[in-house]
């Protein structure tokens, strides 16, 4: 029975057919990959300033961690639906549009959550000394604590491509871009290979934009920190326990340097 | 008859008669959504309490164990549940539910592991000392030890099971997701908010029951900032 479904997939995958035409794999694909990076984009302009600020700030902690939480507690498929129904310039005909807010709401929260706790992480003797020397508090910010902050902010970035590239699948539901098209297509004319086929394009992307973003993370990592477990999204998820990647941190860093 | 239009002529997105006339289908819908979250979520906190015992034994089944539940919270709601629907889970409920365990599975992996990590050296050192054997240490100190991380890890599972179940519509088993479903396809305003509403407000409870919970289980930590 699976060697079927494995058989009938492959032969889908490899059908030069489903490699043409308008609904085609790189169609689909490249609407998948255009509405994800535009809304990563969009949702970083919008989020990352506010983290910066605030976090520099030291202010903005619970705000941060309420943004965390109604992100993770309100579903997708509602806010896609909602804009699909809602008058222009959204509504059920403008499918891109819907699916492009879409995501950009629900990319901001991480984006936003890590790169504050990043940011709060900072050692405060190291911003402490930065004013000593006279640096200003724009130089504190640009100098000190964002290059200390970048592999958190970069995380904030994984967990949001995740994020959108998840919910742009979900956008088959409203007949939006992408490949998630494949898997409500092919449930509905129960067309086994189309639906299986699509699942594995869609989680083949969403595993190499991970790898990708965990690549980049480890590359801008300051210190080599033995830490393969902790990661910051849990701590930071735990919704009023954003003190915690800092303490996180300081429980993981000493064992890291013996 | 024109005079008071009702909400749902309107088709109004907040309309307090839809909540009255509909009670039978919300309550339908919020007992699927319930027992969906709750299957998943016990699930993935039996499966991962003794995977992350087991695991943390050797550095490479940890690195392992961990890769792989990371893995599997990439995969996108939507293609998990199509490709369980290909290994044969069929066309029902249990598709919904063990899709949805396995994301637990992989929240829960990740913080039981880093709990168990927190826990102090002294601790243990201390248990050794008084002669407790590996396994009494593991469920009297350890483990409670780590129930802050372990239970902010299940309202973790918990909020984002919720807000998850709401995909298992493609199936027809989403609870209030089948609701907003409906309501996109005929266009019933009130139908998609309330269900929306819903799901948000049960994903706030039981995020709230949870956190009592934990205040519960850990006496000691109480009047200590979380």
């Amino acid at each position: 029975m699976n060697d079927t479904i494995i058989g009938q997939t492959l032969a889908w995958l490899t059908d030069p057919a489903n490699w043409s035409g308008a609904a085609g794999i790189p169609v689909r694909l490249g609407e998948h990959v255009l509405v994800s990076g535009v809304a990563l984009v969009l949702a970083t302009l919008v989020g990352l300033p506010i983290a910066l600020v605030l976090g520099h700030l030291g202010r903005g902690g619970g705000l941060a961690s309420a943004v965390a939480n109604i992100g993770r507690a309100v579903p997708t498929l509602a806010i896609l639906v909602i804009l699909a129904l809602s008058p222009a310039p959204f509504g059920i005909t403008a499918p891109v549009t819907n699916t492009i807010l879409a995501l950009v709401l629900f990319a901001i929260p991480p984006i936003l959550t890590n790169a504050y706790a990043g940011m709060r992480a900072v050692d405060a003797d190291l911003v402490e000394a930065a004013r000593g020397m006279g640096l200003t508090p724009s130089q504190v910010l640009f100098r000190v604590e964002l290059p200390l902050a970048v592999p958190l902010v970069v995380a904030g970035l994984r967990i949001a491509s995740g994020q959108v590239i998840a919910t742009a699948t979900i956008a088959a539901f409203i007949v939006g871009p992408g490949l998630g098209r494949f898997i409500t297509a092919g449930l509905g004319t129960q067309d086994t290979a189309q639906f299986v086929g699509g699942a594995v394009l869609v989680a083949l992307l969403a595993i190499l934009v991970e790898v990708g973003f965990q690549l980049l993370q480890r590359a801008v990592a300051p210190v080599k920190e033995g830490r393969g477990v902790a990661d910051v999204e849990e701590p930071v998820g735990a919704g009023r326990g954003l003190g915690a990647p800092a303490q996180d941190r300081r429980a993981t860093m000493p064992s890291g340097r013996h | 008859m024109s005079v008071a239009e009702s909400c749902l002529q309107r088709n109004a997105w907040i309309c307090p008669e839809y909540v009255t006339t509909r009670q039978d289908i919300l309550l339908d819908a919020l007992a699927q959504h319930v027992y969906i979250t709750f299957a998943a979520v016990a699930i993935g906190v039996l499966v991962a309490i003794p995977a992350a015992l087991l695991a943390r034994r050797t550095k490479w089944l940890e690195l392992g164990v961990v890769g792989a539940a990371t893995i599997a919270y990439t995969v996108p709601s939507l293609a998990m549940f199509a490709l369980l629907l290909a290994l044969g889970t069929g066309l029902n409920q249990n598709t919904v539910v063990i899709g949805l365990a396995i994301y637990s599975l992989a929240i829960l992996l990740r913080n039981i592991l880093t709990g168990l990590a927190q826990v102090p050296p002294d601790a243990v050192d201390a248990a050794n000392g008084m002669g407790l054997t590996p396994a009494r240490r593991v469920w009297s100190v350890e483990l409670p030890l780590a129930v802050p991380a372990i239970v902010a890890g299940i309202r973790i599972a918990t909020v984002s099971t919720v807000a998850l179940v709401t995909v298992g519509a493609l199936i027809g088993f989403g609870g209030m997701g089948n609701l907003i479903f409906q309501g996109l396809n005929s266009r019933f305003n009130a139908e998609v908010l309330t269900a929306t509403v819903l799901t948000v407000v049960l994903a706030l409870v039981l995020d709230g029951l949870l956190m009592l919970l934990q205040k519960q289980l850990t006496p000691w930590a109480r009047g200590r900032a979380a």
